[in-house]
């Protein structure tokens, strides 16, 4: 009734072409941005930033980071954690060595570093395809936690080993370091997936977009239509890290403050950002979202309800947080193998014939 | 999601009552490759509060509750319980990990919440005039490297000149920190240190033990943690090595890490900073009001564990600093600032152990505010795989000052200009 094309007239390419043709998309769209700009930093608190939304944030970029490369281009990566690593020791050696240049650039910068390492080991996904390169990736996850932890240089010979976020500011405004507001902790990672988010969207919907995805579909095609495989997959490569980065920059720097290598940036973190995309749906900007929401949200949930409110021992709960979200996993790849993205493609359909679906 | 989880915050506040007591949060972990640990730890501080409580009716006649949230040894976890618990009025934190307590060492003196951490996390925390709110009394892990020296020293009639020692490590900050002791130790004495890092969560330590056969040192120290324990105890009896040259930290030195390797661990010692065993008046007390009573937490069968004890003495430590910020400020129902003054004012001496069941089961130490660590005094204990039991066998001694303060000293002069800290004293 509301949520249609029917009405909405487009005179020009440029309003042709845009994101959310459709007026109720596209307002709801103006209104999540709205509440997230506007609302938002006003009203949360220490534990809403620390505990939900920046979390969620910053996965948001990594799920949109590893989308580009796994459910776009079709390039399962299982190193994830380790480009975040990239990112995170990247921000840090910034930070110390250029103490008087704004964090932002530090940020950006530390994704280009990551794009570039990723693009280095993107480069064995020219000759291997599918599982091999699942296997190449994880290489790169073991070899690069390892390189943090062996080499001194990277975590500036702390006797610790630790990496520690110094205070940095953004127009005077501390965002990194001890003294952090949490909406000015929310304000910055906001932004950036605000940035990531269009960027993606928009390369996803262009020609690179396209080149990946037909790499995606049947690369032998893809190649006879006129693509450069080697091209489409560095780019995919290079993209992908660069999100993968800012994320792991942000993870550091402005969410845990201080990181130890092996723990924060395991095999686990690439897991849980693939099942993030999984759940969210593969292949969908909006799926990396939902993917980052739904794993940042339901352990939270799930202890809210498990330990405050029903009062079970702490380790019951963890222990079921587990079975829950492994039983979601195989519930989800065998009832809606696309995810929740397709779940809201389902809900968007049905909503453009209601109330009259025949 | 957002909306359910919005309404069960908004239920839990409604749901909580605004009772006036004492809250201790216990950052726990019962799940995990070091739940092992975690969970005879989070048992014991439970239940010494459950006993302050059933037997005493609380400090001060203010009643105590443990707050606890599953941590899993992850910071991620870690920092989520810490903002999820602090609004309940969290007097004290202990994290029982190293990496969340670099987490947690801005963030608490940024809330003015004070964080007691036992023998583990920043060893540097020791100089109070930089680190205001963390506490690492009574002993810390340059204490441990150290006392693991002397100990070394005391059955070499003091030249390990030569010698050969291996340190087997928890890859981590917590396993990373010895290092620099060992290696100013190893310059001091001439022994020639090997370090072997093993990676989280260390149950791959093949080729670690490989070289320690290959290498043959003459002792090996391990900082591990959780599963690693159990596996570097049993490598260590498959490559035959002798296990009464083998010598763990204290986080190394459980009845959990031990018992799998049965009789083969017979020898295995362990360094510790409290005693052992459950021979002091405390524990009748703890058998008749909480585990009599059904109120153990857990499984209940952790009393008397060493890692029980720890915990047990964490908590102790943590009731008793609360009674000096009762007296500091004259009110019972105190806030984390004036707790943060009751740690700093905490005394222990033999007849303050000794009144509250447990004597000589620590050192003594004074804190003060230049002193967050007390004096690091170091006991040596060893396993008897026959009794199953570990005896105490060299008793709390002082370790090398002149290695240890110029490393506190140069650490906290960094974290101080790093973020931007003038010393209180």
């Amino acid at each position: 009734m509301f949520y249609r094309e029917a009405g909405d007239f487009k005179t020009t390419y440029v309003e042709d072409s845009q994101t959310f043709p459709i007026r109720f998309d596209r307002y709801r769209y103006y209104f999540v941005l709205l509440v997230g700009f506007a609302v938002l930093p006003f009203i949360v608190n220490d534990y809403w930033v620390n505990a939900i939304l920046v979390p969620f944030l910053i996965y948001s970029i990594a799920a949109i980071g590893l989308n580009i490369l796994t459910g776009y281009c079709g390039q399962v990566s299982l190193g994830t954690g380790g480009f975040m690593a990239v990112g995170a020791y990247a921000c840090y050696k910034l930070m110390t060595a250029f103490p008087d240049i704004s964090i932002v650039i530090h940020i950006l910068l530390a994704g280009g570093v990551t794009a570039a390492v990723g693009t280095l080991f993107g480069l064995p996904s020219l000759r291997i395809k599918g599982f091999y390169l699942a296997v190449a990736t994880l290489a790169a996850q073991f070899f690069l936690v390892w390189l943090f932890n062996r080499v001194p240089w990277f975590y500036n010979y702390s006797a610790s080993g630790q990496i520690n976020a110094p205070e940095r500011t953004v127009f005077g405004v501390p965002v990194t370091g001890a003294s952090v507001e949490p909406w000015a902790m929310y304000m910055i990672c906001l932004v950036f997936v605000f940035v990531c988010g269009v960027l993606a969207r928009n390369l996803t919907r262009g020609s690179i977009g396209r080149e990946w995805m037909a790499i995606r579909d049947m690369d032998i095609a893809a190649e006879i239509i006129g693509v450069n495989p080697l091209r489409a997959k560095l780019t995919a490569f290079a993209v992908s890290s660069f999100f993968v980065g800012i994320s792991g920059a942000l993870f550091f720097s402005v969410y845990l403050g201080a990181v130890e290598v092996g723990e924060a940036f395991g095999i686990q973190k690439s897991f849980i950002v693939l099942f993030m995309i999984i759940i969210g749906g593969l292949g969908s900007i909006f799926g990396s979202f939902a993917g980052a929401a739904f794993l940042v949200v339901l352990p939270v949930v799930l202890k809210l309800i498990g330990v405050d409110l029903l009062g079970w021992p702490t380790d019951i709960v963890a222990h079921f947080q587990l079975v829950i979200v492994g039983g979601l996993i195989i519930m989800f790849l065998i009832l809606e193998p696309h995810g929740l993205a397709q779940l809201w493609r389902v809900a968007k359909e049905k909503l453009r014939l209601w109330p009259f679906p025949h | 999601m957002k909306k359910l989880a919005t309404y069960t915050v908004a239920t839990m506040m409604a749901a909580a009552p605004a009772m006036a007591d004492l809250v201790f949060p216990s950052l726990s972990y019962r799940t995990g490759p070091y739940a092992a640990g975690g969970i005879p730890f989070a048992d014991g501080y439970a239940d010494y509060f459950t006993l302050l409580n059933e037997r005493d009716g609380g400090i001060g006649g203010v009643m105590t509750r443990v707050v606890e949230c599953e941590t899993g040894y992850n910071t991620e976890k870690g920092v989520e319980c810490y903002e999820s618990t602090k609004g309940e009025g969290a007097l004290v934190y202990q994290p029982l990990s190293t990496g969340i307590t670099y987490q947690l060492i801005p963030k608490t003196t940024a809330d003015n919440i004070p964080m007691h951490t036992l023998g583990y996390g920043r060893t540097s925390a020791k100089n109070g005039g930089v680190f205001s709110h963390t506490f690492n009394f009574p002993a810390n892990y340059w204490d441990g490297a150290s006392g693991a020296i002397n100990y070394l020293l005391e059955i070499n009639n003091g030249d390990i000149n030569g010698k050969k020692i291996a340190l087997v490590y928890h890859n981590s900050a917590y396993g990373k920190e010895p290092i620099r002791t060992l290696e100013g130790l190893a310059e001091k004495h001439g022994f020639e240190l090997l370090l072997l890092p093993v990676d989280h969560p260390g149950q791959e330590q093949k080729s670690q033990w490989l070289q320690i056969r290959r290498e043959r040192p003459d002792n090996v120290i391990m900082y591990g943690w959780g599963v690693m324990n159990q596996v570097a105890i049993q490598e260590a009896a498959n490559i035959r090595f002798p296990m009464e040259n083998f010598i763990g930290i204290w986080w190394s030195g459980g009845e959990h890490d031990v018992m799998p390797a049965g009789a083969a661990a017979d020898g295995y010692k362990a360094l510790t900073f409290h005693n052992v065993g459950k021979d002091f008046p405390v524990f009748d007390d703890l058998q008749k009001y909480v585990v009599d009573a059904g109120k153990a937490a857990g499984a209940g069968d952790q009393v008397g564990n060493v890692l029980y004890n720890r915990g047990m003495y964490a908590a102790m430590l943590a009731a008793e600093a609360t009674k000096e910020a009762q007296k500091i400020h004259g009110v019972a129902d105190i806030t984390p600032a004036m707790m943060r003054d009751g740690l700093e004012a905490l005394e222990m001496t033999a007849e303050r152990m000794e009144s509250i069941g447990l004597p000589n089961f620590g050192p003594t130490f004074k804190a003060s505010c230049e002193n967050h660590g007390g004096d690091g005094l170091v006991g040596v204990v060893e396993w008897d795989a026959d009794s199953k039991s570990w005896s105490l066998i060299s008793d709390f001694k002082p370790t090398d000052a002149d290695i240890i303060a110029p490393l506190i000293e140069e650490d906290s002069a960094s974290y101080a200009s790093e973020a931007g800290i003038e010393p209180r004293c």
